[in-house]
């Protein structure tokens, strides 16, 4: 539990009790106003090129190409019904969130077993095979899943699709839950096992249900890497499952570019991860620096 | 039963063993089911996982090695010739497209990790102590993380573009000439580096203040009373502690950095553009692969891509484990 709420919950809890008022010396002071500075430096740096995408794909592109007209102009929501209606972006986030979804639930029901063996096993060699996995090269699994799955007639299916991401998203679950589970104490189950459940019946009726947060932070990430997962969709998709990174690169093969377009496409593409990642902050946050500060 | 000095595994053994012994008291076909599965359960729930993803790398990986040493092209269907190691002969001696996307891959990694390093500690610390509006930028931060790459990418190619850019923009309104960025021979590949650097600070800072806030307080406690300054404090008493974390972050970040296809892919098409002034490693052998279908010499590559980033990977790791003693 240490490390996966640390970064939220301990932050406050560990800073010091208020020091005793004193007059702060000038460099305090200073330091206190370049530290403002910097920090909105920071967030404009970062969200400054969102906010310029969302401009754009609310202007036509004559107002794209008009320098006169960056920050004001009438708004249109041309772009917007473009790329919805008329290529067909609706089946495109429908099949980018199926295959999210399917991927990411099919990857806890192996992955999270797979982990707790794996943690209270101290199993390390079988979790170098499952992490190998987030080292290797794509394009070289490319190649042979492409021939084996189109010989069985499945590439442009979405199982293929699916498969593919799995192979994506269980290492990284298999790291996030092995850190936490590694992190729970083992009392409780050693309790649960005394009172008489099986250990496989600890694991189901104790330490699942505690490791809710764990899972529901492997999960989000999980899905969120599965959505923007890019070049196995590239490859594996057909154009019944195009996922919406691959149908944004497509948007630009065409003669010439239409801005607007695809600044809304971009738009439709982040924004619900986006909301996503605001509701579920402190899990990403967890998710991304587990095991990071282990020894 | 000595569960005190028991390792973890062998107590969770013994347990397992009184559970069979308790099963076998009541025999029955689901009792001895439900003890053989409780007996077992290490593979039982590992195994899935690790079948699901030996097969899927496994395979792949000994056919890459074998398609390596043939001379397959066209249709991996087609006749191919076992060619030994001719394939990394030409690889190792292509100076035209090979060294140059190694030259590439890793100045892109060493250049962006250096900078997200730098930076993300800097952002680190300025968000270590609590303050007002924090919570405001850590959504900030959150934001550039979870963004699609090639959503990224594309906003990019709009911002940076040579005549309706943003940026040419705010530079030509301090009197700078515009400049090619993504479309210049020499300035693509840096222009790439930016946008890495701006996708990725935020989970070197994320990782940097998980391991800022578990550090305990006194030793800097301690230099502060003995007069030490903000630099002392954080070069001598800081970093050093912060060590491991950092190779963490080097780490997981470096990896990544060494793989970047999409926005890549996504700013300049097939073959890193005409020049091929972005073509990495990952890049070419994907072109080799699927856009020329040069099966047995892309094979070589990733074979020689994947041995680059695996010496990365335990450098890093042996370093890791010379800091953190």
């Amino acid at each position: 539990m240490t490390v996966l709420n640390q970064t939220t919950d301990s932050r406050t809890a560990a800073a010091p009790a208020p020091a005793p008022r004193r007059r702060k010396p000038l460099a305090t002071r200073a330091y206190k106003v370049f530290r403002v500075v910097a920090l909105i430096a920071v967030v404009l740096f970062l969200v400054a090129p969102l906010f310029w995408m969302l401009l754009a794909s609310f202007k036509t592109n004559v107002d794209i190409y008009d320098t006169g007209k960056s920050f004001f102009f009438t708004p249109t929501g041309e772009n917007y019904a473009n790329v919805l209606q008329r290529n067909n972006y609706f089946v495109f986030i429908f099949n980018s969130f199926w295959v999210a979804f399917v991927s990411t639930a099919l990857s806890l029901v192996l992955g999270v077993p797979a982990a707790y063996a794996m943690s209270r096993f101290t199993m390390h060699r079988s979790a170098l095979v499952v992490l190998m996995a987030r080292v290797i090269p794509g394009v070289s699994l490319l190649v042979p899943w492409y021939y084996v799955f189109s010989n069985l007639k499945m590439v442009g299916g979405f199982e293929v699709l699916i498969l593919s991401h799995m192979f994506v998203a269980l290492p990284l679950i298999v790291y996030i839950m092995m850190s936490y589970f590694d992190s729970m104490p083992l009392e409780l189950e050693e309790s649960a096992q005394v009172d008489g459940l099986t250990p496989i019946g600890a694991f189901r009726r104790i330490t699942l249900p505690l490791s809710v947060a764990g899972i529901a932070t492997a999960g989000i990430l999980s899905f969120i890497f599965s959505w923007n997962n890019f070049m196995f969709a590239l490859v594996l998709s057909g154009s019944k499952t195009k996922t919406l990174p691959v149908a944004i690169f497509d948007f630009v093969s065409y003669a010439s570019i239409d801005w607007g377009g695809l600044m809304a496409a971009a738009t439709v593409v982040t924004i619900p991860i986006m909301i996503i990642a605001l509701f579920t902050q402190k899990y990403i946050v967890s998710g991304l620096t587990a095991g990071a500060t282990k020894g | 039963m000595s569960v005190l000095n028991n390792s973890r595994g062998d107590t969770a053994r013994d347990t397992t063993r009184d559970a069979a012994r308790g099963a076998s008291r009541t025999p029955g076909p689901r009792k001895n089911f439900s003890a053989w599965a409780n007996r077992h359960r290490k593979w039982l729930f590992a195994a899935p996982a690790m079948i699901f993803v030996g097969v899927l790398i496994v395979f792949p990986l000994a056919w890459t090695i074998y398609l390596s040493l043939t001379d397959s092209q066209g249709s991996v269907r087609a006749a191919s010739e076992f060619v030994g190691l001719e394939n990394y002969l030409t690889v190792l001696s292509d100076v035209e497209r090979f060294w140059p996307a190694v030259g590439r891959t890793l100045t892109f990694t060493g250049v962006a990790l250096v900078c997200e390093v730098v930076l993300g500690m800097g952002i680190a610390l300025l968000l270590w102590r609590p303050f007002r509006g924090e919570k405001w930028v850590r959504v900030a931060i959150l934001l550039p993380l979870v963004a699609t790459p090639v959503a990224v990418g594309m906003m990019w190619r709009l911002i940076f573009d040579p005549n309706i850019g943003f940026v040419n923009q705010l530079l030509g309104m301090i009197g700078i000439p515009p400049q090619p960025w993504l479309s210049g021979q020499d300035t693509a590949l840096g222009t790439t580096i930016f946008m890495d650097i701006w996708q990725w600070t935020p989970m070197v800072v994320l990782i940097l203040l998980a391991g800022l806030t578990s550090l305990s307080e006194e030793p800097d406690e301690a230099a502060r009373m003995d007069g030490a300054n903000a630099f002392q404090r954080f070069f001598f008493i800081t970093l050093p502690l912060m060590m491991p974390t950092v190779i963490v972050a080097i780490l997981l970040r470096g990896i990544d950095a060494l793989k970047t296809f999409d926005i890549l892919y996504a700013t300049k098409g097939k073959g890193g553009g005409s020049f091929h002034e972005v073509e990495t490693l990952n890049v070419y052998a994907y072109g080799l692969s699927f856009d020329y279908n040069q099966y047995g010499l892309s094979s070589a590559v990733l074979i020689l891509f994947f041995m680059i980033i695996i010496i990365t990977m335990w450098l890093l790791t042996m370093r890791k484990k010379a800091v953190s003693k």
